[in-house]
């Protein structure tokens, strides 16, 4: 099976360019992940990426994966459109080979505040939550800020330093619709402007790759109707 | 000394997971500088695929209180966890689980609003009897859930991070004081000097030494073998946990909330096996237990497959809307990994490597403890341990399902409080020793040269290892094959001195730290393997077919394992803080 990865490395390439690797066996059931450690470890060591749990849940392997984001971990080869064109996420600088420098996409998920803001003094017990409240956080909690979402965003491309992308605004909506937080208020507040939520035009790039099937689209209407019910 | 970038906090933590996090938050909270140093950004930490739960005495579904869970955690234990560390954290386990939930954790809940809790393995009402219901949930993504709410306080509290940076060594003074650590930054390759008062090893497990786990890649032991290369010896490392129900071949986690929620095992005649083996817990009898089971049947021909190399978790008579509610995550891979929806089709299972009970010696505040002379838990100044990496005991020969989330935040909380007082009475940071900089940095600069010779590659070495280990040191175990395995764990160790990387760059050498993680993972395999084959009876997850009974008399000690003196013991601590001591008895389920 044939491979066309994206390498860079800033101190001895003065330009990204597509390196060719094939692996001859492919066991069934192989991910996409597994033919990239195939490769570090019997092909070229240097090839550079992220990885951890490799079963979808720690977010590290967010890559491009012909054209589209994904995590390698659960991306099967098979069925994959050969060469199998593998680059970075796109939208974020490339520190090396497949590993993008997510400092932004961080400081996006940061400024959305995302932790429960409670002003009352806390109970000795939990907090309670009937189990339909605590559904509105379906689809919400589960993110693993793996960032296939919002560098696959035009918006995000454009503005990444002002439109706070489709995970931030995930987590935004986390916090708003958790019916223990005390600070809906300025979390609506904090999102006014051109930029940081309306700067998304509903294009649904996210809701297509999140690889846990998550719907930030919807999250962000849902900010944008409260928003809207707020101004009247 | 080397001149080399130097930054200065209080405290120290290596590792971003559940154990690092809570204590992280603990000393912000408390006004302390705390740097937290992890390989990976804190929510890709292993925490985050803990599924099932995390055990508390909420009696929010069926009576309970934390003496009970005390009593199923020392049976669970086979007698070899330390009773005054097990009291200290069911009795804070409530409280626990209260404040993840102020946290933000989002629980899965009761109609009454209260924190939704299942069943899970070795939990009784009333001292053995009735199944308990102790395990709090948020559906099958607990660990998730609790990982990301406490990174997420951590940048409420605004604690420092160093993310993707990789500590090599622990820094000491003549005077055996811990005085941080050195690290590198993997983007750039830049050492660092990271000085503390207080450092915290809070680096999970080391499941990686296996070549079937449940483990993420990054669980290689990397504080365990500092530890060891400081001189601490690791403790009761043989206990090595094999989760019953990995993926069969492939290793993927799927919770025992499973079974919690009422599926069940079956062998190629269809038989619900565990009713043979527990005839009153069954399928939630302990990991040990059910794990030995599996491997029996599989043994004695009633293996499930074309190879009869498996058997069948059974979850289809649950109803899919269960399924959905309760188990949406391990639906989810099933479906990925296996193309099957669990909600139809059992799923093929077989243990599976997963937890390290062993671990870092500490006692229940967190400080990590040597034998110095007469003294066998004697504190080294300024180091304290937490987590999977650390053996306070609480878990002694076999942990019960629920106990490592709980085990992570209560002892994070406590060494972090324990580190607040010795702050109070440290109050200034101590000059470092040129000599253990020195060898640090030696550790690093092996892998900076270009590659010369025909040494071996570190994925050669590595899979040959985890080859090893899983054929010498699994869930059977005796003497010859424990022989032969410490012999081959030594050669590797032999050649690893000549092995070679092809990857000299400064940038994200990810070859780089692949080798020094194989490095670590080394030092774990020779504690693993050589205290598996010292010890010459059965306990909990360490099962030799040539001693197949418990030996009280000669075992009911810990194991010690040094890379200077080999093999030491020193006794369980049976007394517990306030109640009466739990005797050994006769372990049936």
């Amino acid at each position: 099976m044939k491979f066309s990865v994206y390498r860079y490395n800033p101190e001895v390439d003065k330009k990204p360019y597509m390196q060719e690797y094939e692996l001859r066996e492919i066991q069934p059931g192989l991910m996409l992940l597994g033919a990239l450690l195939q490769i570090k470890d019997t092909i070229d060591e240097t090839l550079s990426f992220r990885r951890s749990c490799g079963e979808g849940v720690c977010g590290s392997d967010g890559m491009n994966i012909n054209g589209i984001n994904g995590l390698a971990c659960i991306t099967p080869v098979a069925g994959l459109k050969q060469p199998v064109q593998i680059r970075p996420l796109p939208g974020l600088p490339v520190v090396r080979d497949l590993i993008v420098d997510m400092e932004q996409f961080y400081q996006n998920y940061r400024d959305v505040k995302p932790y429960l803001i409670v002003d009352d003094p806390m109970p000795e017990v939990e907090l309670p939550q009937t189990p339909e409240q605590r559904d509105r956080l379906d689809g919400l909690y589960e993110c693993i800020l793996c960032a296939c979402c919002s560098t696959q965003c035009p918006s995000f491309w454009w503005n990444p330093d002002k439109y706070l992308g489709p995970a931030a605004l995930l987590q935004a909506s986390r916090f708003i619709e958790d019916s223990r937080d005390q600070a809906t208020e300025d979390r609506l507040a904090a999102l006014e402007g051109p930029f940081k939520l309306f700067r998304c035009h509903s294009i649904m790039n996210c809701v297509q790759v999140c690889p846990k099937g998550l719907n930030p689209t919807k999250a962000i209407n849902d900010i944008k109707k409260k928003m809207v019910k707020r101004a009247l | 000394m080397p001149d080399l970038p130097r930054r200065q906090f209080d405290s120290l933590i290596i590792g971003a997971g559940g154990g690092g996090l809570r204590a992280a938050l603990q000393l912000s909270n408390a006004e302390a500088s705390v740097a937290v140093v992890s390989k990976v950004f804190p929510t890709r930490s292993h925490t985050v695929a803990a599924q099932g739960g995390m055990n508390a005495a909420l009696a929010n579904v069926l009576p309970d209180n934390w003496h009970w869970h005390m009593f199923d955690t020392v049976k669970g234990s086979d007698y070899l966890g330390d009773q005054d560390a097990i009291e200290y954290m069911c009795r804070a386990a409530p409280q626990a689980v209260y404040e993840l939930e102020h946290f933000g954790v989002p629980f899965s809940r009761m109609d009454n609003g209260t924190i939704y809790q299942r069943p899970f393995g070795g939990q009784s009402q009333n001292f053995g009897g009735d199944q308990a219901a102790r395990t709090c949930a948020a559906a099958d993504r607990t660990g998730h859930a609790i990982l990301h709410s406490l990174y997420q306080q951590n940048i409420r509290a605004k604690t420092h991070f160093f993310d993707e940076y990789f500590a090599v060594d622990l820094l000491k003074d003549q005077q055996g004081y811990v005085l941080g650590a050195l690290a590198f930054d993997i983007h750039n390759g830049e050492p660092v000097v990271i000085e503390a008062k207080t450092t915290l090893l809070a680096t999970g497990g080391a499941g990686q030494i296996f070549r079937t786990t449940t483990n993420a890649l990054i669980n290689t032991g990397d504080g365990m073998s500092m530890a060891l290369r400081a001189g601490v010896p690791l403790q009761d490392m043989e206990f090595f946990q094999f989760h019953p129900t990995g993926i069969a071949g492939r290793g993927m986690l799927i919770t025992e909330g499973a079974r919690g929620e009422g599926g069940y095992l079956i062998n190629a005649d269809g038989e619900r096996m565990m009713e043979r083996y527990a005839p009153k817990a069954k399928d939630l009898a302990s990991r040990d237990v059910v794990s030995r089971a599996i491997a029996t049947e599989v043994r004695e021909g009633r293996g499930c497959g074309p190879n009869k190399d498996h058997v069948m978790l059974k979850l289809d008579h649950l109803g899919e809307d269960v399924i959905q509610k309760r188990l949406p995550g391990i639906r989810q891979t099933c479906i990925t990994f296996l193309g099957i929806d669990p909600a139809e089709t059992p799923i093929p299972i077989f243990p599976t490597a997963h937890y390290t009970m062993g671990g870092i010696p500490t006692n229940r505040h967190g400080q990590v403890v040597v034998p110095v002379k007469d003294t066998p838990e004697e504190p080294v100044p300024g180091l304290y341990a937490a987590g999977e990496c650390a053996c306070v005991s609480v878990h002694g020969a076999n942990r019960l399902g629920g106990n490592s989330l709980l085990d992570i935040v209560v002892f994070g909380r406590a060494a972090a409080n324990h580190i607040i007082e010795y702050l109070a009475d440290n109050r200034y940071h101590r000059r470092l020793d040129a000599g253990s900089l020195e060898s640090a940095l030696q550790r690093v600069q092996r892998w900076d040269s270009k590659p010369t010779g025909d040494g071996e590659s570190i994925a050669v070495l590595r899979d040959e290892l985890k080859a090893v280990m899983e054929n010498h040191c699994s869930v059977f175990r005796n003497e010859d094959v424990l022989t032969e395995g410490v012999a081959k764990v030594e050669q590797l160790v032999e050649r690893f001195k000549y092995a070679r990387i092809d990857d000299s760059s400064a940038v994200f050498n990810t070859a780089r730290v692949e080798a020094l993680e194989l490095e670590n993972l080394f030092g774990v395999a020779l504690a693993t393997i050589h205290s598996a084959h010292a010890r010459k009876e059965s306990r909990g997850a360490h099962s030799r077919i040539d001693y197949t009974e418990r030996d009280d008399m000669n075992w009911m000690r810990h194991s010690l394992y040094s890379l200077e003196t080999g093999m030491d013991y020193k006794p369980v601590r049976t007394k517990p803080i306030s109640v009466e001591s739990f005797p050994p008895k006769a372990r049936v389920y």
